[in-house]
């Protein structure tokens, strides 16, 4: 492949999620996580999953990436079925997770170090057009202690998206920066989808950013993991976190999940 | 600069502090040998070779010993970390025989070795073992579960993992560990050159153990400042480059 080719990237993926059911088995009780769950995801869409926390959405994520097993049911990307983690999917955690024993560029090279079919001369290439596309080009030769919370998800989000994946999990990658920073990476997340045409599935508990980020959004209800309601966010983009539209959305969909938050689904199996 | 100073300045107290109480003759100039009859002995000892020789002798044992040591215990610090059943059986053994003294391995490695330098291999490495061990086995199990994940998801199989990601994520651990290992075997091999007397070579510990029967404090006391010399410069040559590294990276304590 050339260092070209590489660079642009492979098409996105469609993802299937074909009837998931997963418990874990505790020492008082089995939990139930996820319950029959089935869901469509078109290529290079943007699949924003909200639910409150125990609904199993972070579940869902690790068995779309492959680092869990689903008990029932199977997921299939581009047909075929994912039975563990590939370099086609890769993940972008709520912590950053880069390597403290590596700069900022030996932590982009990681994955990158993984791909065979690369020269060494092309892998530093890429590295450095994602250190770039993130605006972190002068970081570098950083460690990581010495980024930011904001500089470090930017990071995770180039060394997630060096190896070109077709599918970007992220679970919560926000959930632990400051308002600032929040805003301007959902200018710069909905900008990088836009120029490299990834499928996306990225997991909150937060509503607005659900609305602002998301062709669709999927409603997740806890105990068990269930999907409810898939609502499409039919908006322009790029999209202002702050706009009237987006907090309409942000509400509606807010009333939807306080709708499933009943004690009926209480049960724990 | 200011700091190198003051070290000077606390080294060169202590020594005058040494002289003052000699000077005051409170105790006995057979127990309490001057500064300067130190320096004759270890002048004396470096100009006829035997302080090289035997520091050449010691080094070489603790080295050796020490690497066995530490090319045993790494892996078995991983495997306790990653397989029950080896936490439940080698763990626990480690853990017991960490607390032994390292001294008293010598009884039984003179029966079994016989006054050789096998003994004297034996004991450090007995020393470096238990300790490394613990401390890779700690290392390990206090990294984050989710650079693992994270490695996973980026393709990284079960070998690769372990050399890229759970050795380098534990390094912190494994440095102090190793650090502590080292001090073991300096320790027990001490002991044993002093307890062990053997024909293959003459080490700083045997040096130590005439000066005694020899009632020669200054020797007693010279070596007791080579053996401590040794001690600080391994830390500063074997240690400091690694802890730099992790300070700078990690961005841990004062760089």
């Amino acid at each position: 492949m050339s260092l070209q080719e590489e660079l642009q990237g492979p098409p996105p993926a469609k993802l299937v999620v074909d009837h998931v059911s997963k418990w874990f088995r505790q020492k008082r009780q089995n939990v139930h996580a996820l319950d029959d769950v089935s869901l469509e995801v078109e290529e290079g869409e943007f699949i924003v999953i909200v639910g409150p926390s125990g609904c199993g959405k972070s579940t869902l994520l690790d068995i779309i990436a492959g680092l869990e097993k689903p008990d029932k049911g199977r997921v299939l990307a581009d047909n075929q079925p994912v039975h563990g983690p590939g370099r086609h999917r890769l993940v972008m955690f709520q912590e950053s997770a880069l390597f403290p024993w590596l700069n900022t560029f030996g932590n982009v090279m990681f994955g990158l170090k993984l791909k065979p079919d690369l020269r060494n001369r092309e892998r530093r290439e890429v590295a450095k057009f994602f250190l770039r596309l993130v605006g972190l080009e002068k970081f570098m030769e950083a460690n990581v202690h010495e980024l930011s919370g904001g500089m470090k998800q930017r990071v995770a989000l180039a060394r997630a998206l060096a190896p070109n994946p077709r599918v970007l999990l992220m679970d919560e990658p926000f959930a632990a920066l400051d308002a600032m920073t929040r805003e301007q990476l959902y200018g710069d997340i909905q900008q990088i989808w836009q120029k490299r045409r990834k499928t996306i599935i990225f997991v909150t508990h937060n509503v607005r950013e659900a609305a602002c980020l998301a062709d669709r959004v999927v409603i997740m209800s806890p105990t068990p993991g269930r999907i409810r309601e898939i609502f499409e966010v039919d908006l322009p983009r790029p999209r202002d976190f702050n706009s009237i539209e987006i907090a309409r959305h942000a509400s509606q969909l807010t009333a939807a999940l306080k709708g499933y938050l009943a004690p009926e689904a209480l049960s724990v199996e | 600069m200011r700091r190198t100073l003051l070290a000077v300045l606390f080294f060169v107290a202590l020594v005058a502090i040494w002289a003052a109480l000699v000077h005051a003759k409170i105790w006995s100039p057979v127990l309490l040998p001057s500064p300067r009859s130190v320096m004759d002995y270890l002048t004396s000892a470096a100009r006829d070779g035997t302080l090289f020789s035997a520091s050449g002798v010691t080094l070489r044992r603790l080295l050796v010993g020490y690497f066995i040591g530490l090319a045993i215990g790494l892996p078995l610090g991983l495997l306790t970390a990653s397989l029950t059943f080896a936490e439940d059986t080698i763990g626990v053994l480690a853990l017991g025989l960490q607390t032994l003294p390292s001294v008293c391995w010598v009884p039984l490695a003179l029966l079994w070795f016989g006054q050789t330098e096998g003994a004297m291999l034996f004991v450090v490495i007995m020393g470096t073992v238990w300790s490394v061990v613990i401390a890779t086995d700690t290392g390990v199990r206090t990294i984050s579960p989710i650079f693992a994940r994270a490695a996973r998801t980026m393709g990284s199989g079960p070998f690769h993992r372990w050399i890229y990601v759970i050795l380098p994520a534990s390094l912190p651990h494994l440095i102090s560990g190793m650090k502590q290992g080292w001090a073991f075997a300096w320790r027990s091999l001490m002991a044993a050159e002093i307890y062990v007397t053997i024909l293959t070579g003459f080490g700083l510990g045997h040096l130590l153990h005439y000066g005694r029967e020899l009632n020669a404090m200054d020797q007693v006391i010279g070596i007791m400042l080579v053996i401590v010399v040794i001690g600080l410069l391994a830390d500063k040559i074997l240690f400091s480059p690694w802890e730099r590294f992790l300070h700078r990276r990690w961005g841990t304590g004062r760089t």
